[in-house]
């Protein structure tokens, strides 16, 4: 079956050897056609997909090795035969050189050519067949944008899809990184509800009066600048998920009043007395361990029962490092494509800094290691020390005795926040602050985008 | 209309009828056709490269061709060596799909092991001529190795091959056949 879809063109200004070629190689069933010059088969080739080409080295015009120097560049997986009548081994080697599959003197013997088309078509098949062996394992190793092979994330993948045909809530536990919003999106786009919306909301980056208003809305004039009436997250997530990122950092006052929409299903806007109905599905997430802030009392433990009907732990990067390449090749891919750059793969060193790295920002911080790789390689291949990874142990950072106080505290913010791949919270708790005052001072270093903490922290 | 196949032997030494003869039954019970094994006094002298010292065998297939008879398939038996311009040699050559054919005894009468009675080289001789004319009768190679139509490049798969067609070449005949039957 494989030789109806081998598409064979023979290039030769002989037109006996066009012929008898074509014709010997017809009997075996391939799809044959023959050119008499270099750019009458350049053309074929710009139109068509050719699986092998039997080119002439002598011919007027463009040459065998002319010839084979362009199909290389249109076409890099066709395979090249170069065929002469007068065998040097300069030209041979030079061919070769080229790429070409193989190199064959006129008249072959005809066990030769018959061996070396069977060759070159079972290889064929089996680049083919790999192709689709990957496309078919990449496809079981996603859920929706996520993707991993690790038997942990399977199970985590397992335990969504079952999420999400049910309506209860979740609880998306995981470090920062891990990739909790992308579980939440892909269960809502798994769930009964997809075609509504989801809306998401980071509890942590919002004062609590400001967080009441964007979570249920306001009644105008119910505060100042309350200028309008205004739909909160819940009712624009009617009828869809609601995404509730950072729940551990929710002031206790918060935590009532959610509690009491998850139990009556119904709430009302700030400064309104109508209770507003609404449809929605929760999906909360925390880096936070919930179970003992609930034990501790710093967290509602009637609210964790409440949030925690299916949990879901994702594991930290560090815990399926068998990830590494396969999320390096996603990457790299979704990158190439947001950057129109052409990298084809990290070099087997830049692999192994990657898979000896203990990534505390998790996956988030992989894609933005892989960023900077992108922008600083000077090839197509993503070398190791482009990739900027600090794998040893913390280094001791001179003293600067010239800097003022605040530049001290706009670099030591940029380093942290770089650290740990750009995540608010966990800079926060490292540098003992809360997280509204880091938004504070992120806006004040004009520190927002990723891309700048990684200038800021060099 | 379907004359059939007619065998001419155009060798430079004398015909040898009792192989011709086998050739002759042989192709009839493969594809069912009237097979006729007629004099042919003329050679193709000119199919002949004297730089090669071997036959064209597309000279010949073009020859033949200029004298067959409307509707029939003429096959031709020679012991002269054949050659295609890119290959050093070949067992046989056939217009796939037309009227002519021709198999070289020469490298089949090659021993490769004792054959007193001759019984291997009129095999080799038959499952040729089966061959080509298969592909005269619009067959391409099979993948199946002890098929007739499996290509052959060395005397190890002309002996492997059986005679006839497999199941599969022969449905594959049939049905081509029974279209030219219902054309006619």
């Amino acid at each position: 079956m494989s030789k109806e879809r081998t598409r064979v063109l023979v290039v030769d200004d002989e037109e006996i050897v066009r012929e008898s070629l074509s014709g010997w190689l017809a009997k075996d069933g391939y799809t044959l056609d023959a050119a008499p010059d270099g750019p009458t088969a350049l053309d074929k080739l710009s139109r068509e997909r050719w699986s092998i080409l039997l080119v002439d080295l002598k011919m007027p015009g463009m040459n065998g090795l002319q010839v084979l120097e362009t199909v290389k560049k249109i076409q890099p997986d066709v395979a090249v035969v170069i065929m002469t009548a007068y065998a040097t081994v300069e030209t041979a080697v030079e061919a070769m050189k080229m790429g070409a599959y193989d190199y064959l003197v006129k008249p072959f013997d005809p066990e030769e050519l018959s061996l070396m088309m069977v060759k070159i078509v079972a290889q064929q098949q089996l680049v083919r067949e790999n192709v689709l062996l990957r496309k078919v394992l990449k496809r079981d190793y996603h859920f929706r944008d996520m993707i991993s092979k690790s038997p942990a994330m399977q199970r985590v993948f397992d335990l969504a899809r079952s999420a999400a045909r049910s309506q209860s809530t979740v609880l998306i536990l995981g470090e920062s990184g891990t990739g909790k919003e992308l579980l939440a999106r892909a269960t809502h786009a798994e769930s009964p509800r997809h075609s509504g919306p989801f809306v998401a909301v980071s509890c942590a980056a919002l004062t609590e009066t400001l967080l009441e208003s964007e979570l249920f809305g306001h009644e105008k004039g119910s505060f100042t600048g309350a200028v309008n009436r205004r739909k909160g997250k819940f009712e624009s997530a009617h009828g869809g998920t609601l995404f509730l990122d950072e729940i551990g950092d929710i002031s206790p006052k918060l935590q009532l009043d959610l509690l009491r929409v998850l139990e009556e299903r119904k709430f009302c806007r700030v400064g309104g007395s109508e209770p507003v109905e609404v449809d929605v599905r929760i999906i909360a997430a925390t880096n936070r361990d919930l179970r003992k802030a609930s034990e501790t009392g710093q967290f509602r433990d009637d609210l964790y029962y409440r949030l925690n009907v299916i949990p879901i732990t994702l594991p930290p990067l560090r815990e399926r490092l068998e990830d590494v390449p396969l999320l390096v090749e996603h990457f790299l891919e979704h990158l190439n494509l947001e950057m129109s750059h052409r990298i084809e793969e990290v070099s087997a060193g830049a692999l192994s800094a990657l898979m000896r790295y203990h990534w505390p920002g998790n996956v988030r911080e992989l894609r933005n290691v892989l960023e900077r790789g992108m922008v600083v390689a000077k090839g197509s291949l993503i070398m190791a020390e482009d990739l900027g990874l600090d794998a040893g142990a913390p280094r001791q950072a001179p003293v600067d005795v010239t800097l003022s106080l605040d530049e001290v505290e706009h670099r030591h913010i940029a380093a942290v926040l770089h650290h740990g791949g750009g995540n608010v919270t966990q800079a926060a708790r490292t540098l003992g602050i809360d997280r509204v005052t880091l938004y504070n001072k992120i806006k004040k270093y004009g520190l927002r985008r990723v891309e700048e903490h990684n200038e800021e922290a060099k | 209309m379907n004359a059939g196949v007619h065998i001419w032997w155009l060798g430079a030494d004398a015909p040898d009828d009792r192989l011709l003869d086998t050739v002759r039954r042989a192709i009839q019970s493969a594809f069912g056709v009237t097979v006729r094994v007629d004099r042919q006094p003329d050679r193709p002298a000119h199919a002949f490269d004297p730089r090669r010292g071997q036959h064209s065998s597309t000279e010949i297939l073009k020859w033949l061709v200029g004298r067959s008879r409307a509707g029939a398939r003429t096959l031709a038996i020679t012991d002269v060596d054949l050659f295609i311009p890119v290959l050093t040699f070949v067992y046989g050559e056939a217009q796939l799909g037309g009227a002519a054919a021709v198999v070289s005894t020469a490298r089949l009468a090659i021993p490769t092991e004792p054959d007193p009675d001759g019984v291997l080289f009129d095999s080799r001789v038959i499952k040729e001529s089966v061959h080509e004319l298969g592909h005269s009768f619009g067959l391409i190679h099979c993948d199946s190795r002890a098929c007739v139509m499996a290509r052959s490049v060395n005397l190890i798969e002309v002996d492997a091959k059986h005679s006839s067609l497999c199941a599969d070449c022969e449905a594959r005949y049939r049905a081509l056949h029974q279209k030219d039957d219902h054309h006619e």
